[in-house]
């Protein structure tokens, strides 16, 4: 008998640093299979963000850079308009993108940069130690927002793919989450349809991954599936939001 | 080359083409706009890239990824933009990616004026963004050297991988002046396979290059910054420019200054002089590395007296003066910033007042 599975070649054979039920894993995996599918290591530049991934070089074998909190969509810009013919991708999580990064995304997605986004999606700021992010649901608990998140004062959750997808530049736009296998599936599908209008320098291309952070929410691994999906995904709900057609 | 006549922005922004480099990133500030208006037209004659961003914060990392991607890139601001992109420069330096800045100085703080003005010279030399960092900065004193050191700019961030800085002021931007653009200032890149993001194919690697700043193993930080401040060293023993301005006879006092009111200074120096009254003047060309034993030599000849720091500011570079003078003279300030620059009459009856 062959084969049947085994690590992509695009992703090293470091442990990673992630926490136990952490969907990181399952994220780099899946972009690893998609450079390998498409043949595009040697010409791929990955962009670590601040955050849980800031290591992520460690976990891929590509070229990879490291951006400050927020501005790797900044970079990819840089990177992709002077070498159009690399492969650049973003990884970013929620406070990362969706708070700090806020101008960056907005205005890269804006010029219609022809790199591709996978943005990390879990409700919280995972790394310093689960503050509250623009993505934390009402009422969810948070170390700056003890007895919940009170949305009175810091408004109501950000949906970015609902708001890149307002912009009038044509883009593929889409939400996928990394909860159970048939989510995964069509989650691979995205980030492999992005990585393909990147090659084709079609358009700016967006996947969020709707992920867990057990350790933060201070839940079991089950559990923490269980809360996302029974709370995260009616609130962001899943699918492709714009295409460049 | 012949020479033409150019405005100082317009300059700067041929200069950078004529040194191979073809990809600028920019937001507009007054008094740089001009840069970016140059070359939007003309990177499109020459293959090359434009881009204007949405902030200084985030033109600041599209030159920290272009340049990690090992392209020679640089942008122009003003001082508030240079406040947004010190976030970047600090990075870079940090990353060690070569790349050019270019601040066009007007006053401040904050909004301050769009006049011209030397008050970012503690930004410069000092670090403006955080942790050990330096930065070569080169301060031209008309369009001339304006471009001679734009284009110098790029081959020495390459030497040190790091960032390299041009403080100009809003007088070098604005005025026109006769330029040529020497031909021998061009040098080909080097060869970045060793560390840029370029892509393995493009290096034919098997390996892959990273690019980053962060070291979280205390001992490993410290030798990054060792390594780091070896780089300043060298620059301390090879880079230092300056001008000695009337210093070969005996003088009885000497002006220390740069940029456009050296310039000022010299018009002085030069009337004095003809009433027989000997002034001289170290004009730093290099602001870090700061020509400290050139000034310590000049002010200490036993003719001077009085040595005087002429700066665009409230007085900053006299810092470093004194620093240079190991306390063997003591170093007056002359300077204003609201962006009136003194003329050669005032500078010379200042000087006078000392001697």
């Amino acid at each position: 008998m062959g084969k049947t599975f085994s690590r992509p070649e695009a992703l090293s054979d470091n442990h990673t640093h992630y926490c136990p039920g952490c969907t990181h894993g399952i994220a780099h995996r899946l972009v690893a299979e998609v450079i390998d599918e498409l043949g595009v290591r040697g010409r791929t530049v990955g962009i670590a963000p601040v955050g849980c991934a800031v290591m992520a070089y460690n976990y891929f074998s590509c070229d990879f850079q490291e951006a400050a909190h927020g501005r790797a969509p900044a970079m990819a810009t840089g990177m992709k308009r002077v070498r159009p013919d690399l492969m650049v991708f973003t990884y970013q999580g929620d406070g990362d993108l969706a708070s700090i990064g806020m101008g960056e995304i907005i205005h890269a997605a804006n010029r219609g940069e022809k790199f591709t986004t996978i943005f990390i999606n879990n409700a919280i700021y995972g790394m310093t130690g689960g503050q509250m992010a623009p993505t934390t649901m009402p009422g969810q608990r948070a170390t700056t927002a003890p007895v919940g998140r009170n949305v009175e004062e810091t408004g109501m959750p950000i949906r970015m793919c609902e708001l890149l997808s307002s912009l009038a530049t044509p883009a593929y736009i889409a939400r996928q989450a990394l909860l159970r296998p048939k989510y995964v599936n069509k989650a691979k599908k995205a980030i492999l349809q992005a990585f393909q209008y990147q090659m084709e320098h079609k358009c700016f291309s967006f996947v969020e991954l709707i992920n867990t952070c057990p350790t933060n929410w201070g839940m079991t691994p089950l559990n923490a599936l269980k809360w996302a999906e029974d709370t995260l995904i009616p609130y962001y709900p899943l699918g492709e939001f714009k295409r460049p057609e | 080359m012949a020479k033409v006549l150019m405005k100082g922005n317009e300059a700067i922004g041929e200069a950078a083409i004529k040194a191979g480099c073809l990809n600028y990133f920019a937001y507009p500030i007054t008094p740089q706009s001009e840069v970016a208006e140059y070359l939007v037209k003309r990177m499109p004659e020459v293959n090359g890239v434009f881009v204007q961003g949405e902030s200084e914060v985030a033109v600041g990392y599209m030159i920290f990824g272009a340049a990690a991607c090992g392209e020679r890139v640089f942008t122009t601001s003003s001082s508030p933009g240079v406040s947004l992109m010190s976030e970047a420069i600090s990075y870079i330096a940090g990353a060690r990616c070569p790349a050019v800045f270019v601040n066009i100085v007007r006053g401040g703080p904050g909004l301050g004026g769009i006049l011209p003005s030397q008050g970012d010279y503690f930004q410069a030399t000092k670090g403006g963004g955080h942790g050990d960092y330096r930065m070569l900065v080169m301060a031209p004193d008309g369009v001339q050297e304006a471009v001679e050191m734009t284009m110098m700019a790029f081959v020495l961030a390459e030497k040190y991988r790091g960032p390299v800085m041009i403080l100009g002021d809003g007088m070098i931007g604005q005025m026109m002046e006769p330029v040529e653009f020497p031909d021998n200032l061009y040098v080909p890149p080097t060869n970045k396979d060793e560390w840029a993001t370029n892509g393995m194919d493009r290096r034919g690697s098997t390996s892959k290059n990273i690019v980053k700043s962060l070291y979280l193993d205390p001992k490993v930080l410290n030798q990054h910054n060792l390594t780091l401040k070896a780089q300043y060293e060298r620059m301390k023993k090879e880079e230092v420019r300056f001008e000695a301005y009337n210093t070969d006879g005996d003088y009885q006092a000497l002006i220390v200054s740069y940029g456009t009111m050296s310039r000022v200074c010299k018009t002085a120096i030069d009337n004095l002089k003809s009433q027989g009254i000997e002034i001289g003047m170290i004009r730093p060309k290099t602001l870090f590395p700061f020509p400290e034993k050139a000034i310590h030599d000049a002010a200490t000849k036993e003719s001077c007296k009085k040595v005087v720091s002429i700066e665009m500011n409230m007085g900053q570079m006299i810092e470093d003066v004194e620093r240079s003078l190991k306390g063997k003279r003591e170093v007056t300030w002359f300077g204003q910033c609201g962006g009136d620059i003194y003329t050669p009459e005032e500078v010379a009856e200042h000087v006078i007042s000392l001697i």
